[in-house]
Parts: structure tokens; sequence; C-alpha cells
């Protein structure tokens, strides 16, 4: 099947008194790796079940292909769904388990039966047919071995891999998967990104990809749209959500180590000062008082004036490593820098230090958490 | 097959599902209603009648049936003679439960065929069993009496005997009811977990007795407590051993073989009615016990 | 001492076990024994001379045997038929779907739990009194055909089965009753075995309400042909009316010692009677 677009326009849904989604849009072009990402409770499992068909938006429209979709039936949208759980049939062989949609598809409810529907005419040719395409999607995941196990005889990635097979065979619409890599251990999720983004290429298929870790979505994704109380607070590549944070959540919730976040002064002259510091960086007119200003760990460095700060500790991530510092005038919030391992750190005896950063690569918030973007005036950063 | 093409046939069966939750539980909704539901509404309008079952004219008579219960002497023996059942049947059928799931429970190789044995007496039918207690304690032919002749007593005759009677069906009771408790005390006995036995050891529990005390009794209290209300209300339901070896002879009657006679032999439908109501009123309270302790106390 | 100590344990099992067996043996041994040795009160477990053909014979032949097991097995089995066919669906809406009244449904089946059977027999004995149908397959069992028991065992079980395969079998397009007996209940046969092992032993032994609806010897189940047989026999003829017992006992003595996981699991999923 061709890959489709998917389109929600201004879904709301409710529990209760409780609204988990606002007014969603968004628009899921054909053969897109997108990510919906946020913390739990952020309503993006529940923007993916409406997408699926298992939850009914209480406003707004969902398309496929242009069709709306919004009342349909889960079974009939041909949309192809991995679970957390991977939601494996226990009964049933691997075999089996990938076989079932397409046979819930190809035979009819009678020939469904268990013993009298063996009876029903052309029920062999589909099961042979259906064989075939079993045997390619196992052969695609690589579980041709396993093919005759239960579930309970897997092992955790073989498990995913079987739940993506029952997902492939039935050539979808789309998928959807729901934080399908959460119950891997480390180094298997790392693999699995790397297959998962893989068999995007291969297929070209469109994607709908739910997780709360940003790693997931930043390396697989086309566009990640990151959520949050309900609402998107931004849609975009992974570099634009990285480089250009619309919002201080999505600033905060993007990057390992987290983005450092400073307290900033916008004086009337739209100049921006960090800790009494000039910045020399210039805010947008009218935006004037508290503002918050986010450093990535890697764009603050040791410098010889600017924030004064003490050494608290250092990580080694072997290539690189995070150096934990307390900023004087910030006694709770250490910053953290991240340096190359051979790069030297020039702090004294008591492990005291000047900080600067990359002003052009600094981010600015307002007090309402809203991007503000500034020029840089001045040759000198603090 | 696109997209379009599927949509058509689709949009018929969008049932929601409140509909399929409302279809699939009406079956049972609907027996509710004609199995418990109504009989109970009937049973209430029966009690406060004179109705008899064929009888031409019925009149109201309010609690009339109810003054007549507490004063009619059947009805009082059969209460007295269900209570003093009870009063056996409950202590004894816990306790020696209790005990014999201790002992069976540190078995480790044996603990099936004790199971067994213990067990056999739940299954088998009752109303056949007691024909053969009947003949097991018969004073001339049974082997009981046989033991106590042969000890040098006189035969006793435990069925005959208006003292005995009551106490000889809860003997009787506690065989049926033991091989039940005991598998309900091992369950609970399995949910005790073992470094609580350790650590009460090293604490310096040092007999048996101790430990026992100081893990074993407090774990085993929900269980004791269930255990207690279930064999409490299958007491009170005591049935099969007054129809098999009685039939309320010498003053034997118990409360559902009272309610039996006045209902379905006598016909006296309102009088029983209201005679089930006590009885149900009697299960009520013993159950409601049991719901309320079951929400309040597990603490594993 | 010590040898005591540990021999103490066996010897109360072992009395215990001698009261709660005897009765068996005694209606075994009572059984093959002839009537003249019926004064004998040895135990010793082979009799002088054999006599249990003739016992069983009689036994077969003073009432109805087979027709009386036939009857157990028609009552036991309609009832539980019915019984799953109507507790399962409800137990899946209870556990697994959103219905209004579902509250009050629950609160009614647990309610409905404490209220004994004998509590309902009298005006669901005047209902089929009325409707003419004392005396048929149908009086005995129809009391029977909702178990609130059931519903209560299965939703409990049915709750813990995953919500995402629930989800994962819409997506692929199962139905409603797919999902409900083909994958739900499938997750729950442990449950369902319990409560047919529960049910049937339940019924087969009953007395109550046959004896209340059943006075046609070719309607009785085995408990109630006990009763007519030991009425007629009283005192005469104790071979074969422990023959008689022993028939009747062995089914579900059988079932037990073949099915003795499932007696157990049973009553520790529930504790109910």
């Amino acid at each position: 099947m061709e890959p489709q677009s998917l389109e929600l326009t201004g879904v709301g849904k409710g529990f209760g008194a409780e609204d988990v989604l606002r007014s969603i849009d968004l628009a899921i072009r054909p053969g897109e790796f997108l990510s919906l990402v946020g913390m739990s409770g952020c309503g993006k499992s529940t923007l993916l079940r409406i997408i699926a068909g298992l939850e009914t938006p209480d406003r707004g429209r969902f398309t496929i292909g242009g069709q709306d979709v919004t009342a349909l039936d889960p079974a009939d949208r041909n949309l192809a769904m991995v679970f957390q759980s991977y939601a494996l049939y226990p009964h049933m062989t691997v075999r089996q388990n990938i076989a079932t949609p397409l046979r819930m598809r190809q035979l009819s409810q009678v020939a469904r039966l268990p013993v009298l529907g063996r009876l029903v005419p052309g029920r062999a040719a589909a099961m042979a047919r259906i064989g075939v395409q079993v045997a390619e999607a196992a052969e695609t995941l690589q579980i041709g071995h396993l093919l005759d196990r239960k579930p309970a005889e897997l092992s955790g990635g073989q498990r995913q891999r079987v739940a993506l097979a029952r997902a492939l065979v039935r050539d979808p619409a789309a998928f959807l998967m729901d934080e399908p890599l959460s119950n891997l251990d480390a180094k298997l999720r790392a693999h699995m990104r790397s297959e998962l983004a893989a068999l995007h290429r291969r297929l070209g298929a469109t994607f709908v990809y739910v997780t709360h870790d940003q790693i997931e979505a930043m390396t697989m994704s086309d566009r990640i749209a990151l959520m949050q109380a309900g609402q998107i607070e931004q849609l975009g590549t992974p570099t634009e959500l990285y480089e250009r944070p619309a919002t201080l959540t999505v600033a905060r919730f993007i990057g390992t180590p987290a983005i450092n976040l400073l307290p900033a002064e916008v004086d009337s002259a739209g100049r921006v000062r960090v800790l009494g510091l000039e910045t020399g960086l210039s805010a947008p007119r009218g935006a004037t008082g508290a503002a918050t200003l986010g450093v990535r760990p890697e764009d603050l460095r040791p410098g010889r004036g600017g924030i004064r700060a003490r050494v608290l500790h250092t990580e080694h991530h072997g290539a690189d490593r995070y150096v934990s510092v307390l900023p004087e005038g910030l006694a709770d919030r250490p910053l953290t820098l991240r340096l190359a391992a051979g790069a030297s750190l020039p702090a004294d005896a008591d492990g005291r230090l000047h900080l600067a950063f990359v002003a052009e690569r600094a981010h600015l918030f307002g007090a309402d958490g809203v991007r503000l973007d500034c020029h840089v005036d001045a040759r000198v950063s603090a | 097959m696109t997209l379009a093409e599927r949509l058509a046939p689709v949009r018929r069966r969008g049932h929601s599902r409140a509909v399929i939750g409302l279809a699939f539980a009406a079956p049972a909704v609907l027996l509710l209603l004609a199995i418990y539901i109504l009989p109970l509404v009937a049973l209430t309008g029966f009690s406060l009648t004179d109705y008899r079952l064929g009888a031409l004219s019925t009149e109201f008579t309010g609690t009339a049936n109810f003054r007549r219960a507490f004063g009619d002497p059947v009805f009082l023996r059969a209460l007295r003679n269900t209570v003093l059942y009870a009063a056996i049947v409950i202590p004894l059928g816990v306790g020696l439960a209790l005990g014999i799931a201790l002992l069976v429970h540190s078995r480790t190789r044996s603990r099936g065929i004790w199971e067994i044995a213990y067990f056999l007496p739940v299954t088998a039918t009752l109303v056949a069993m007691a024909t053969v207690w009947q003949f097991v304690l018969h004073p001339s032919l049974g082997p009981v009496n046989a033991a106590i002749r042969w000890f040098g007593f006189e035969p006793v005759s435990f069925l005959a005997d208006p003292a005995l009677i009551i106490p000889t069906m809860a003997m009787i009771g506690v065989w049926q009811v033991l091989g039940f408790n005991m598998v309900l005390f091992l369950a609970g006995l399995t949910g005790v977990p073992k470094d609580l036995y350790e650590a009460a050891r090293l604490d310096g529990a040092r007999s048996p007795l101790d430990r026992f005390l100081t893990v074993t009794w407090p774990l085993l209290g929900p269980t004791t407590m269930f255990v207690a209300v279930t064999t409490s209300i299958s007491a009170f339901k005591v049935f099969e051993t007054v129809a098999v070896l009685t039939k309320g002879r010498s003053g034997s009657e118990v409360l559902l073989y009272a309610i039996y006679l006045e209902g379905f032999e006598y016909a006296e439908t309102g009088y029983a009615a209201a005679l089930t109501l006590l009885f149900l009123a009697i299960v009520l309270v013993l159950s409601i016990g049991q719901t309320l302790h079951l929400d309040r106390k597990v603490h594993y | 001492m010590p040898v005591f100590r540990r021999l103490l344990p066996l010897l109360l099992l072992g009395l215990g076990a001698i009261f709660a067996l005897l009765p068996f043996y005694w209606m075994v041994l009572t059984s093959i024994r002839p009537p003249a040795e019926i004064f004998n009160i040895s135990l010793w477990p082979v009799p002088q001379d054999f006599h249990a053909a003739e016992n069983y014979a009689k036994a077969a032949s003073a009432v109805p045997m087979a027709r009386l097991m036939l009857n157990g097995a028609i009552v036991c089995l309609g009832i539980l038929v019915v019984q799953v066919a109507t507790a399962v669906p409800a137990a899946f809406a209870l556990a697994k779907l959103r219905f209004p009244g579902q509250r009050l449904f629950l609160t009614l089946v647990i309610a409905a739990l404490c209220v004994p059977m004998q509590a309902l027999a009298l005006p669901l004995y005047v209902g089929l009194a009325s409707a003419r149908l004392l005396n048929t397959y149908f009086a005995l069992m129809a009391p029977f055909f909702l178990s609130v028991f059931a519903i209560f065992l299965f939703r409990q079980s049915f709750r813990s089965y995953p919500d995402e395969i629930i989800e994962a079998a819409r997506l692929d397009g199962f139905s409603w009753m797919e999902i409900c007996w083909g994958l739900v209940l499938r997750g729950s046969l442990p449950a369902l075995a319990a409560f047919s092992v529960f049910s049937i032993v339940a019924h087969w032994n009953d007395l109550y309400w046959p004896l209340i609806v059943v006075t046609d010897i070719a309607y009785a189940p085995p408990p109630l042909g006990v009763l007519f047989f030991a009425d007629a026999e009283s005192g005469a003829d104790y071979g074969a009316l422990m023959a008689g017992a022993a028939m009747i006992t062995a089914p579900m003595v059988l079932c037990f010692l073949f099915a003795r996981r499932q007696f157990i699991a049973g009553i520790t999923m529930t504790g109910v009677k």
C-alpha cells in the first residue's frame, strides 16, 4: 500500500472534567517518521490511540489519505500498531501471531471458526498465501527460526521483532508505535533504534512513534511533535527543536545533558544580563524584565572573564566529559559543561574558574516561557 | 483495495462500547432479575400474607407470620438446634483444620497423600455418606460401637438419643468441612514469607509455639476469619444430614429442615416465607461480616 | 524422645486420616460383604465370601441407577453450559467494557453472592409449580442458570488480561465475541477449569432443590435417588445400600482424584463453597 498522510484537525478529548487533548492540528506527511514526544500525561498516547481508533475524539476530525475516518472502527483503518508490551497473543505461536491480521482480513467469519472453518472452500489456498506473506515478514525481521515458538519462550528483543513483523505483514496505511522500545535493555534499545530507522527507510511507510525518550525521537524522526499538557508545543525537525526551541519546555526536554538555564534580566534598552554581567545579546523590542537564558552544555566553556564558578565533580563518558560547576550567586543550581576528553579545564587549585558561552547559540525565553529571538551586538560575550 | 472501498461497508458496525457492554451483560442481567430480584420481592410479599400454595383466597396478615414464628416451639427448637450445631462445628471445624494444615504444610513428600485423605469427604456426596455414617454409628452393627464395647463400655445410640443427635450430626459436619478448611489454611500458609520465620528465629523465637504465635497466627488472621465465617454460613445451611438421618425425629429439626417442612410438605407458603427471611437475615449478617472483613484486613 | 517428637505429627495426622477415611473404608468393605457377614465388625479388608457382584447388582436394580447417573450428568452439564454462556460475557463486560449501569450491576452481583439458594427456593418453587414445570430437567436446572459466583470469579480473572492485547486484536479485526471467547477466556482457562469442577461437584451433590421440585424418580439426580433407596431399604440390606452409596459417590471422588489441582485451585481462588 502507498504510504498515506494522516491529518488531525481540531482534535480534542477529555476524560471527566479534565481535557487530555485541547485542540490538536497535525498533518503527518506520507512516508514520514513522526515522533510524538513528551512527559507522561502530556496526551501523546491518547493522540496515538485516537489515530488508531481505540479512542473516539470529543471534537475534531481525523483523515487518512484525505478520507474522514473519525468514526471508523479500528479494524477498518488499516493501521498497524506496535504496543509497549508488544501485545502478542499468548496462546498462539509466532507464526499464528503474525498471520492473525491477514487471517482476519482474508478469511470470512465462518472460515475463521476453529473446526468448522476448515470446511469452507478456498480456505486452504488463502492460508497458503498467508503462509508465504508470513515467511516474508519473518525473513525481513530475521525471526524465521522462531516461527513455531510461543511468545512466552521468546526474549524481549525477539518479542519486539514479532510485534514488528505482525505490523509489517499487513502492509498498512501507516505504522503506529507506542513506546515500543521502553521494555528493552539499554544496549538492545540502541540497536533497535537503528533497525527501526532502517526499516522505515526500506519501507518508505508513514510511521507515528510515541516516546517519552527524546533520544529515540531525535535519532529516528524526520519530524518531532513535542507535546505538553494536551497541546503541541513545537513541531519541527530534530535539528530545529535542538537549535531553535520554541519554548522553555522544549529546550528543557530536548538534549542530554539537559540545557543549562540561567536567570536573566532584560533592561529597558533590551540588553540581556545574566548574574549582573553583560551577555552581548539584545532582546526584541518590548521584552523587558525577568527572563531565562538557556545555554547547551557544549556551548558553555571555561573563559578568561565572566561567570565565576567552582567545579563540583566531573563525569567521564569516554570521548566527552561532563563537568558540573556551581556558579557564584546560584546556590543550588549547578551547571553542566560538556568538554572533549582532551580539552583542558583551567581551574585553580580550589577548582575555581570563569565561564563563557557562545552568544549566538544561547536561547532567551521570556517570563511566559516563549522564545525571544535575540541578536548579538557585541563582539564579546560574558 | 483502497481505503475508499473499505469505507462503505464499515459504517454499519460502528457499535459503541456501551452498546456492546449492555448486550454482553444482558443475559446475566435478565437472569439476575428472574432468579434473585423477583423471587426476593415475591418472598417478602408471601411473608406478609397467609398464602398457601393452591389456596383460593389469600389475606394480608402483616407481621403475623413473624410473630407466629417466635411462638412456634418447632421453629424455636430448630433455631436452638442449629445454633448448637454451629457452636460445635465452627470451633472444631476451624481449629482442627488449622492444626491439620500446619502439620500437612510441614510434610514435604507425603503432603499430597494427606491432602487427598482429608479432602475426600468434601467431594463425596453427603447424602450417600450420611447413610454410611448411619451404618458406621449403628448401635449393634457399626464399627464405632464395636470399639466402644471392646473397651468395655455400653454401646451408644448416637442417632436415637435426643441429647446426642445434634452433636453427632455436628461431628459429621466437622468431618465434611475439615478438608475444605484445611485447603484454605494451606493456601494462607503458603502466603507467609519464609524470611519471617528466619527473622523470628534470630529474634529469639526458639520454640515452634513461639514462632506460631509471633508469625503464623497473626499472618493467618484474615484467613482464619474468612474460614470461620464460611464455616458458620455452611453450618447454618445444614440440611442433608437431618434429611437422611433423622427426618426431624426426636426434636432434631434444624432451620432449613423446618422451612422445608412448612413450605414444601405442609404448603404453608406464607409462614415458610417468613421463616426463610429470618434464615436469610442470619446468613446475610454473617456474609456481610465476611465481605467487610475481607476488605479491611488483608495485610499481605 | 527425639524419635517421638518426629513421629508425633505423623501419629496425629494418621489418627485424623482414619477419622476422615473410616466411612469410605466401611462403605466399600460392606458393599463387598455378604449379608451374613454384616454382623462381623472386623476391619479385615477381605471378606470370607465375596458378595460384591450381588450387592452392586441389587443396588443397581432397586433404583434405576443408570437413570440417576444420567440425570445427574444431564443436570450438571446443562447447568454448567448455561452458567458459562451467561457469566463469561457478563464478566467480560464488567472487566473490560464500559456501559451504563455497570456499577449497579456489579453491586447487585456482589450482593447476590451473599444470598444462598435456599432463600430463593420457595418463590422459585411457586413460580415453577404455577407454570406446571415441576418434575422436569428445566426445573432442576433453572435456578442455577445464573452463577453470580462465576461472574465474580471470571471478572477478577479477566481484569488481569492485558488491555493492549485486546487493542491489538481490535486493530487486527477481531469481533468483540472473538475477543471475549477466543482471547480473554483462553487466558483464564485455570479459572474456567476450577469453576467447572466447583459447579459440577456442587450440583451433583445437591439434595435440597431436587427434593423440592422432583417427586418422579425418572428425573431424580443421584442424591435424591439415595434418599429414595435408603427410605425403601432402611434396615434391610446394608450391603446393597453401601454398594449404591459407593456408586453414587464414585464419580465425584474419581473426578477429584484425577483433577486434584483444579479442585484445590477452585477453593483457593474463591474460598466460597
